[in-house]
């Protein structure tokens, strides 16, 4: 069973956001979909100040096995990407949501924030998918 | 992630995936583990030191019969006349008239009036329907041929540097007869316990052997093999083993549309003796008085990304296309098997998300015996 860790924010296509002190929120792919995905070997992250509507494919997470997109879970600015992912995008697999996260954006309306899905309605989601 | 359907076949060593945790996937109607863990570890594992593979879903004919040897001189574009030493093995494609490739195989002579052949899973039907059609073609008929398939065997490969040293150790004197074995030879390994047919050969670009043996006896060879501490090995790490290796994938480097001769298997069509008839052998005839129009190259990606399936190459000769690509564990780069306009040399650009990539052609293999072929 996948860790979910309850202060975090979820989106359908598996995203996580964490709400920061300054009202920016930081977002990673969730240890569900790390372990979906297996070996990460390449990550391409956004650009810093590019802008996205929430459902925009903004990055690529890359495994052995295939490509697969990452969403833009809100409407925003991004403001800063883990440049560390380039070197060792294996970080996603080991820390999917603390040191691997991915990139950080300035939401352009917090109340997009608040609709995202809570731990407990993403929990159900993963155990659906697993039966 | 889908369900497998619940009509997908499980091999004798189903029991021993789940014990170690597998991730089992759909493979050709086969329930199959793609990974116990991480792809990368099982890759690494068999470059290093020793792995084994479940194969049991590949498909094994024995070929019988006073005709045996005629009938796959014609049905084969490589001649088993090259290989009429007891245990040797041979590559081989199966053509259609057109000279597209059906399936690629290996055959064992066992003797003059007995083979041995595998064949891939994904393709049995259609190799079946091929192939005895071809027993009963009206030129052929009245011809001393049987074809048996043998669903009653498992196979299990035990591929790396440490490979047969560690199989020694696990099987013991069970398999005397293949410690000598040369490179791409088998032997028939009988005692009162075990009935195995041992090959050096693999899919790997690794040492090692193929070991075919009753499905009864497939469990606890698997157990003796792990407790000597080979380790399972998903289809996933087979795949990017075998493509460092430059080995094609049939369906995905080659089909029945690409003939051998654009598939970089030229060494594998035996043109010679001129008089052997075999199934595609005028239509390759005139493709290499013409020169074929495309070549499979090896590709090594320069840029940050990962080369896949599909992917247009432009070079200065032309566009071509991914044929089988990944990340390269061993080069710790991405790596891909590309066909190309014959012409094509040196420098190419691949096109991934909308962006033209810097990747560098080269001869394949990337990687054998536990080591990378390039800087």
């Amino acid at each position: 069973m996948s860790n979910v860790p309850t202060e975090l924010k979820y989106t359908k296509s598996h995203e996580w956001v964490r709400t920061e002190t300054d009202g920016s929120i930081t977002v990673g792919i969730t240890d569900h979909a790390q372990e979906l995905l297996g070996d990460m070997v390449f990550i391409e992250l956004p650009e810093t100040e590019a802008n996205y509507t929430a459902g925009d494919e903004c990055a690529v997470v890359e495994s052995v096995k295939a490509a697969s997109d990452v969403y833009s879970p809100i409407t925003g600015e991004v403001i800063a990407i883990n440049e560390e992912l380039a070197d060792a995008p294996e970080t996603v697999n080991e820390d999917a949501f603390d040191t691997g996260w991915m990139f950080k954006m300035q939401p352009e309306d917090a109340g997009e924030i608040d609709e995202l899905m809570s731990a407990e309605a993403y929990a159900e989601l993963i155990a659906e998918e697993e039966h | 992630m889908s369900p497998s359907p619940s009509l997908a076949q499980r091999t004798p060593l189903y029991a021993q995936h789940l014990a170690a945790e597998a991730k089992m996937v759909d493979f050709a109607g086969w329930e199959m583990p793609i990974h116990y863990g991480s792809q990368l570890e099982e890759h690494h594992q068999v470059r290093n030191d020793a792995g084994m593979f479940d194969v049991s879903h590949m498909v094994v004919l024995d070929i019988t019969g006073s005709d045996a040897t005629d009938f796959l001189r014609y049905l084969l574009a490589n001649d088993v006349a090259r290989i009429q030493t007891p245990g040797k093995a041979l590559y081989s494609c199966l053509l259609n008239e057109r000279g597209g490739v059906i399936d690629d195989l290996i055959v064992y002579f066992m003797a003059e009036d007995k083979y041995r052949m595998v064949v891939n899973a994904a393709t049995r039907d259609k190799d079946l329907t091929w192939i005895r059609q071809q027993v009963l073609s009206p030129h052929k008929k009245g011809r001393n041929v049987k074809i048996r398939e043998r669903d009653d065997l498992a196979m299990i490969a035990v591929q790396g540097p440490n490979a047969r040293d560690k199989t020694h150790a696990a099987l013991g004197a069970n398999i005397n007869a293949a410690r000598e074995l040369k490179p791409f030879f088998a032997a028939d390994c009988n005692d009162s316990k075990s009935d195995l047919f041992v090959a050096r050969t693999g899919y790997t670009g690794e040492d090692g052997y193929e070991i075919i043996l009753p499905a009864e006896q497939a469990s606890a060879t698997w157990e003796a093999l792990l407790a000597a501490g080979v380790k399972p090995i998903g289809l996933g790490a087979r795949d990017t083993l075998r493509l460092e290796a430059g080995m094609n994938l049939y369906g995905q480097d080659m089909d029945e549309d690409v003939s051998p001769l654009e598939a970089g298997l030229n060494w594998t069509v035996a043109f010679t003796p001129e008089d052997r008839d075999f199934i595609g052998r005028a239509a390759l005839t005139q493709q290499k008085t013409d020169g074929p129009a495309n070549k499979l190259v090896g590709l090594i990606l320069e840029d940050r990304g990962v080369l896949r399936a599909h992917q247009k190459v432009i070079t200065e000769h032309g566009e071509g296309e991914i044929t089988s690509g990944s990340f390269s564990p061993t080069l710790g780069k991405s790596i891909a098997l590309a066909r190309v306009p014959t012409a094509a040399t040196e420098h190419c650009q691949v096109e991934i998300r909308g962006k033209q990539l810097a990747a560098r052609i080269v001869k394949y293999p990337f990687a054998r015996n536990g080591k990378s072929l390039f800087d």
